[in-house]
């Protein structure tokens, strides 16, 4: 399997990190020598196999639905990089 | 009192309750040492000031009845300290100031303890060599060319070279075990939902668990019965009865089964680690256990399961880093210029090669190929070590495939620095505990360790095999203070 020029621009709208012609071909030789190594998988026969999903063999507990945190808007807001009044600010999305 | 760093935590712990040492004498001498020690570059953030008007604040009015009492202690800034900075090695967080505390330290703090700042780690915990930090890579107190380990990397270097008594880090994939064991000390990585995971910068939420750093077992198990708890604010956290871990420490480990798996005989191994092994079954002998040889046949195929599950897992939680509710923001012509120009400046290359891999293993018409086809792997690595449960009590392999390398030495080849993890990884996939704790040195007298994995929750039965390990292997850290100004 290989992961072209292609791929990489793709996965990198995904994941929302812009990457220069550069990086992308540095990126593209990177992937393709770790997923050559994660192909080793596929030695194996895993039909029958039930995905392992949680590693807690646990349920989840239940509690009553009662608020615990009040009054946070201010600790909320505190470390965004810009705000409003109450509201984080982000560039224009509507013309 | 000249040579207070030089004790155990048991020892100052002890000093502080007797009276013949107050938390100011402490804290002075952790502080004074952390100070003359910056070429390590340990910490990313100090909080000497705060630490010592609150050692005096605890000699005004000490409450000795507490189990850390007035210990200073630096942590891995992986986790979130109130008011106090935490960048878990980002560029991304670099302004973030945490209006909550992490339950693990919580629970520190508690019992009396006090911050000392925030160590160096690989940046969001990705890596093993601590060099992926936005605030530079560490040395290790054992050589100045060498790298911690990492990603706990700053602990590590921290807790050998005695710039705190003890430490906390994280272990996704190896990153409490093997900066220990190339730094000579001791750490535990607990079972998955024995530490709460809240406030604690997620990596790989399925893998991750905070555990104790430190120079021997006792004070591992003192640390990891503080920090240990069931915590309602972690859903994975699980309810089950904890035990006084230093209290019922015992060095009699008579009659154990612990198995030695062949598996982990991997081709390429040195001499020197296959020796350290093979002395470690003698030390178990000695100890009055018996050795099993055992098979954990799907070994092999843990590291690329990992490097499926941990960059999936971390694509997804570090969808967060947007730029728009906390932590850097770069400009953007429009929204999502901001977005991408944010990440792509505000992530290093490791953290954005992973985010890629995940991003891609869980993308449309790939996820059965690699995400599920990882998850039944996964599966396969518990049963392996289930079947094996049923024979023996424990398990002992070498905790790293080599002695610690140098810095810059594996940086151009992510695949062999993942490597290094080839012992490590399956525990945490297993959601295993596992310690690993200095057994030798190899022929340049660098650290090797030796890793005992449990069965889950028995934390004490790995802490008792350690300790009683300990005692026969009588390790001395070459630790000769070149850093020291």
């Amino acid at each position: 399997m290989s992961i072209d020029l292609k791929t990489i621009k793709h996965i990198s709208k995904l994941a929302r990190i812009s990457v220069d012609e550069q990086r992308a071909e540095k990126l593209a030789g990177d992937l393709n020598s770790i997923f050559d190594f994660i192909e080793k998988l596929n030695e194996l026969k895993t039909d029958n196999v039930e995905p392992l999903t949680s590693i807690a063999e646990t349920t989840l507990k239940l509690r009553s639905d009662e608020v615990k945190s009040k009054n946070i808007r201010e600790q909320i807001i505190k470390n965004s990089p810009q705000d409003n009044e109450d509201y984080f600010v982000v560039p224009k999305v509507i013309e | 009192m000249s040579d207070i760093t030089k004790q155990s935590l048991t020892e100052l712990v002890e000093n502080i309750k007797n009276k013949k040492l107050s938390s100011t004498d402490v804290t002075k001498a952790f502080i004074d040492r952390s100070e003359k020690s910056e070429q390590l570059n340990a910490y990313i953030t100090n909080d000497f000031t705060s630490a010592l008007d609150n050692a005096k604040k605890f000699d005004q009015k000490p409450n000795l009845d507490l189990k850390l009492p007035g210990i200073p202690m630096a942590v891995k800034d992986l986790f979130c300290t109130k008011n106090i900075k935490t960048t878990a090695g980002s560029k991304i967080l670099n302004n973030f100031v945490p209006t909550y505390e992490s339950t693990v330290t919580e629970n520190i703090w508690n019992e009396g303890a006090i911050l000392l700042g925030k160590l160096n780690c690989d940046e969001f915990a990705m890596g093993s060599s601590n060099e992926t930090s936005f605030f530079g890579n560490v040395q290790s107190p054992i050589d100045k060319n060498l790298v911690p380990g990492g990603s706990s990397g700053g602990s590590a270097s921290a807790v050998a070279g005695q710039l705190t008594p003890v430490t906390i880090g994280t272990d996704t994939g190896g990153s409490i075990r093997q900066p220990a064991s190339f730094t000579g000390i001791v750490g535990l990585k607990p079972t998955y939902g024995s530490c709460s995971r809240y406030g604690i910068v997620a990596f790989a939420s399925s893998l991750d668990q905070a555990g104790p750093m430190a120079q021997n077992v006792k004070d591992c198990a003192l640390l990891h019965e503080v920090i240990s708890s069931y915590d309602p604010k972690d859903s994975t956290s699980i309810d089950f009865k904890r035990n006084h871990y230093s209290k019922e420490l015992t060095n009699n480990i008579k009659g154990k089964k612990i198995g030695i798996p062949k598996e982990y005989r991997v081709d390429g191994m040195p001499k020197e680690i296959e020796d350290l092994w093979q002395k470690g079954i003698q030390y178990i002998k000695d100890c009055g256990a018996e050795t099993i040889d055992i098979s954990l046949p799907n070994t092999s195929y843990a590291l690329p399961t990992y490097y499926i599950v941990a960059p999936a897992e971390a694509s997804s939680n570090l969808a967060r880093y947007d730029g728009v509710k906390y932590g850097f923001r770069a400009k953007g012509e429009n929204l999502i210029d901001m977005y991408e120009k944010t990440r792509s400046e505000g992530f290093g290359v490791e953290v954005q090669r992973r985010i890629m891999i995940g991003t891609y293993v869980l993308s449309s018409g790939y996820y059965d190929a690699y995400y599920l086809k990882a998850q039944k792997v996964r599966k396969l690595i518990k049963n392996d070590f289930d079947e094996a449960y049923k024979k023996v009590d424990a398990i002992l392999t070498p905790s790293t495939p080599s002695s610690a390398f140098k810095i810059g030495e594996k940086t151009n080849d992510p695949v062999s620095m993942y490597l290094n993890d080839i012992f490590t990884v399956p525990v945490n996939l297993a959601g295993l505990p596992g310690i690993s704790i200095p057994a030798g040195h190899d022929s340049k007298g660098y650290p090797l360790g030796l890793q005992i994995i449990g069965k889950a929750f028995d934390e004490q039965n790995i802490l008792n095999i350690a300790y009683a390990m300990e005692e026969k292997i009588n390790f001395k850290n070459k630790i000769t203070d070149w850093w020291i100004k």
